[in-house]
């Protein structure tokens, strides 16, 4: 308007003044909706916990559906609960980035390269009348673009799967995103993990044998991220993993 | 009175920022597969042209000419966060199918060019109006492409089943294309030429003529 406003004072007086106008309107919405945001993301945490186990059913809300689920902490290399830690206020994903509370994986062991590990995990059971009747593992390791995390879920017997979802990636959409697809996830259901002592679950390029109780289709035009799911389900039920526990289940010692 | 009814119906037919003024068309493609999804994309669209029209207009008479363009930039940007922020908190589900959408309000061409060639000129409650007016005309044009996109491409609307599909046992067969962008081109394509077949003013003077072709002729 007047040419009072193109001196410089005024220009960085204005410059200054909507800066701070606008980063106390941004940080005041952020802080004064996070607590609703975090509600949000818990359900869709659970949410996608009960999907995994195959559970979730859209009638219902997830907190009512959740009650069934009980929030354990596991031991990895011991495969027993940890006690005195409160479950809900842990977060696996950040005691991996803490030394105190990790282990850093040596390069051959590291096959789902994900580097460090957090010393301790937090499972998911669903028991009745004292029986374990899903036990539900978060998993995670590197496809092609992305690290992916998952949950991956067992029957009370720790061999059979129940169910496999992944809740974050960043694969190629139609690709290596297909890891989404239900149709591929309902193939996990049913087959087993464990063959004696090693991990035979395994993804097969070309497409698996339907009578193979180990063998999943690979994903085609995704190798390498069928190769990624493959590392992370063999490294995540190896002894590095859950093994020590699902061991301890077996033989009804938990 | 009759000037706001103007500024509010104005860009919905008449002066359409997406079939006249040709901007915005990104957005369009990608966020009209679902209703539900266009319907949350327009609200947030109209949100924010309104409101950055206000507090631009209100700030025009102190904006120095060198900087307005990244000052309007920021008030933009600012509102588009506080929106993204409160759809995070009160409508989950869909901001997760926006993702980075909402985010790109800000390079969305319709809320700079009124904030640049409106709201710098005219009064705070004019340019409000104005906003909420260019946000319609880009709402009307989203929820057409989104009814037809979803009809055809899932053959249900806002999620509600209307033709039943194949897959479920029903006679439908879904047109897979519908579900991908470039369909919205065609659609969009085909509302322009509707809206200018129908008001003949829109019509563009063709900047030159194109030259005949080498007429056949007997050898």
């Amino acid at each position: 308007m007047s040419s009072s406003n193109e001196s410089i004072q005024k220009t960085i007086t204005v410059a200054l003044l909507l800066c701070l106008v606008c980063s106390v309107v941004v940080s005041a919405s952020a802080v004064i909706l996070r607590p609703a945001q975090a509600v949000n993301e818990q359900a869709n945490m659970q949410m996608n916990i009960l999907q995994a186990a195959g559970l979730y059913d859209p009638q219902q809300t997830v907190q009512e559906q959740f009650e069934l689920v009980s929030t354990r902490l596991v031991n990895l290399e011991t495969g027993e609960y940890v006690e005195g830690m409160d479950p809900d206020g842990y977060d696996q994903r950040k005691a991996a980035k803490d030394p105190s509370m990790n282990r850093v994986l040596s390069g051959e062991e590291d096959i789902a390269l994900i580097k460090r590990q957090a010393k301790v995990a937090k499972i998911y059971l669903i028991e009745s009348g004292g029986q374990i009747e899903k036990i539900i593992l978060p998993i995670h390791g590197y496809g092609l673009w992305s690290t992916l995390y998952g949950f991956m879920a067992l029957e009370g017997d720790a061999n059979t799967v129940a169910g496999l979802g992944f809740y974050e990636h960043a694969e190629t959409p139609g690709l290596g995103g297909e890891v989404d697809n239900p149709n591929w996830k309902a193939q996990w259901t049913g087959k087993q993990v464990y063959d004696g002592d090693a991990v035979a679950l395994r993804l097969v390029k070309g497409g698996a044998d339907r009578s193979d109780s180990y063998g999943v289709d690979g994903l085609s035009g995704a190798t390498i991220t069928s190769r990624g799911v493959d590392n992370l389900v063999k490294f995540w039920m190896s002894d590095a993993g859950f093994k020590p526990f699902l061991d301890n289940v077996k033989q009804g010692q938990i | 009175m009759a000037k706001s009814k103007e500024l509010l119906f104005d860009p919905v037919v008449n002066d359409n920022p997406i079939a006249l003024q040709v901007l915005g068309i990104c957005s369009a493609l990608a966020v009209t597969s679902s209703m539900s999804v266009a319907f949350v994309m327009s609200l947030a669209v109209i949100a924010v042209t309104a409101f950055s029209g206000l507090f631009v207009s209100v700030i025009r008479s102190q904006i120095p000419s060198s900087i307005r363009i990244i000052v309007q930039m920021t008030i933009i940007a600012s509102l588009v966060i506080v929106v993204d922020q409160i759809l995070k908190a009160f409508a989950y589900e869909i901001s997760k199918q926006l993702s980075v959408f909402v985010g790109l309000i800000i390079t969305n061409c319709i809320v700079m060019g009124r904030a640049e060639a409106f709201a710098m000129k005219n009064g705070p409650v004019e340019s409000f109006i104005d906003g909420i007016g260019n946000g319609l005309g880009y709402s009307a044009i989203l929820m057409v492409v989104g009814f037809i996109r979803e009809l055809f491409g899932s053959g249900s609307l806002f999620g509600v089943e209307i033709l039943t599909k194949i897959t479920e046992g029903g006679w439908y067969y879904t047109n897979g294309m519908m579900l991908l962008p470039p369909s919205a081109f065609f659609i969009i394509g085909f509302i322009i030429w509707g809206i200018r077949a129908w008001k003949t003013s829109q019509v563009e003077v063709d900047e030159f003529k194109i030259a005949p072709n080498s007429k056949m002729k007997e050898a």
